[in-house]
């Protein structure tokens, strides 16, 4: 039942066995979200640091109640408000916070890398909660565990990531878990927002929509990120909505079902549209109540034993 | 580590009239089957459960409630250990409140699972009375705590072992006595 890795910073080279293990455990743990107490005493006694140096609502919070859920104590950082502000390096924060003898740390950071930086400097276990536009682990694995629960398996199941893969370290992780549980990928999405050289990694690139949905079994569809409007990447967001916008008229014109998922936060009316978020055929939702259950079992699963 | 069979304390037959045995005790116990439930403690507990359940049905002609409880979120001693247990999923599909709770295990032996049932279950509600049914008692208690149904009381040495095979995951239903082999 142990993992072969000591901290979760990606998810790769992250071997099969080990993210059957988590979903397995986090299926057993999301029971536990259902009950009347919400609580068990698992981690009794452990003491986690959730150190965002990024804006989060939803990881955040569901790292927090996980973390709750399991008992342990935890410390809240964020950048602003902190010595960070006074000029102390990130690594003397986190080798400060670890002399007060804490057993994970939680990070989000803009850097890539950032999180494997943080393993030379302390002794504790690190859990990577988005680093830059490298990885964002966690939000991978629940979005397998949603697919495995819909699909049973993802082997050889078709699944297309869509929008702006460049920025994004959901696809990246995605791309990772996926590949390692069996599916097939392919990613989808304008020329600008495509990292040259992605299909190394062992992808499709599909830079037609309509094909790319008759491709999959389930699509991921990626926030287009404002802040990136205006740079030269996309003419606009009625431009992009019109070309790459998953929209109920698009789907209706292909003769199956397709499974939605996104990571959120949802711009309506951009990537997508609002009847297709709250459709039935769309685990958004899901995904996040498998959110807090996956990164139970990560928790646990890092921090349970000696 | 290797084990050696010292002894076969049932058959399948042997299984099955100890079970009947106890049915009648929890029916006789509990003037009836109104409001008891019961709850089988995983990996082998839940089979069990389900088997005392099917025999209270045969006699009583009633269908009681059956959940299944995985421990391990509760347990104190996986601290201690470098292995992990495998955590599986709890599923009681019923309300515990006001409820006579038996609680089913296939061996007691040092009480820990049992301290650490007893949390669980009191997370789910307030339950009326918690009773506890144990195919085996093997003695070693280390918590002050005593089984209202025991199948049989075998005593042992810290160096063996009960084991309880039961049909549904192990082929057959056989109690063993054990012992590791130096």
């Amino acid at each position: 039942m142990n993992l072969s890795i000591r901290h979760l910073l990606g998810l790769e080279g992250v071997p099969r066995d080990d993210i059957s293990t988590i979903l397995d455990t986090a299926f057993s743990f999301r029971e536990v979200l259902e009950r009347p107490i919400k609580r068990v005493p698992t981690l009794q006694g452990k003491t986690i640091v959730n150190l965002f140096f990024e804006n989060s609502t939803r990881t955040r919070i569901s790292f927090e109640l996980a973390e709750k859920r399991l008992s342990a104590d935890t410390v809240n950082f964020s950048s602003s408000g902190s010595s960070l502000a006074k000029g102390e390096s990130l690594k003397d924060t986190v080798r400060n916070l670890y002399a007060m003898k804490t057993d994970a740390v939680v990070m989000r950071h803009g850097v890539p890398g950032s999180a494997k930086l943080l393993t030379q400097f302390i002794d504790a276990v690190v859990i990577n909660a988005g680093d830059g536009t490298h990885e964002h682990p966690t939000q991978a694995l629940l979005d397998i565990m949603s697919l495995q629960e819909k699909f049973g398996s993802l082997d050889g199941l078709n699944i297309a990531i869509i929008g702006d893969i460049r920025h994004s370290r959901v696809a990246l992780s995605n791309i990772y878990g996926l590949l390692t549980m069996g599916a097939n990928v392919a990613l989808c999405g304008p020329p600008t927002f495509m990292p040259v050289g992605i299909e190394s990694l062992g992808v499709k690139v599909i830079y037609d929509l309509d094909e790319a949905l008759a491709f999959a079994d389930a699509i991921n569809i990626l926030r287009i990120q404002r802040e990136r409007q205006g740079k030269g990447m996309i003419p606009s967001l009625r431009e992009y909505r019109a070309v790459f916008g998953i929209t109920r008229e698009r789907l209706d014109k292909l003769h199956k079902t397709i499974t939605i998922l996104h990571p959120g936060p949802i711009n309506r009316g951009v990537e997508i549209d609002s009847d297709v978020a709250d459709s039935e055929h769309s685990l958004i939702l899901h995904q996040v109540l498998n959110g807090v259950a996956v990164r139970m079992a990560v928790l646990f699963l890092l921090l349970g034993g000696k | 580590m290797e084990f050696r069979v010292k002894a076969r304390l049932a058959d399948e037959q042997g299984v099955n009239r100890t079970i009947t045995r106890l049915a009648h005790e929890i029916i006789e116990n509990c003037k009836g089957t109104e409001n008891v439930g019961i709850i089988g403690i995983r990996t082998r507990g839940d089979y069990l459960a389900k088997r005392l359940a099917h025999k209270i049905e045969e006699i009583e002609n009633v269908k009681l409630p059956v959940g299944v409880l995985d421990v391990v979120m509760y347990r104190d001693d996986f601290r201690m250990k470098t292995k992990l247990p495998r955590v599986e999923v709890t599923d009681i599909p019923f309300d515990v409140d006001g409820k006579i709770l038996i609680l089913v295990d296939d061996v007691i032996y040092t009480g820990r699972t049992i301290r650490a049932a007893l949390d669980a279950l009191m997370d789910f509600g307030r339950p009326a009375a918690i009773q506890l049914a144990v195919l085996v008692d093997r003695g070693h208690r280390e918590l002050p705590i005593k089984p209202d149904y025991v199948g049989k009381n075998i005593p042992t040495s810290i160096g063996e072992e009960v084991r309880v095979m039961i049909k549904e995951i192990d082929g057959r239903d056989e109690i063993l006595l054990v012992e590791e082999q130096k």
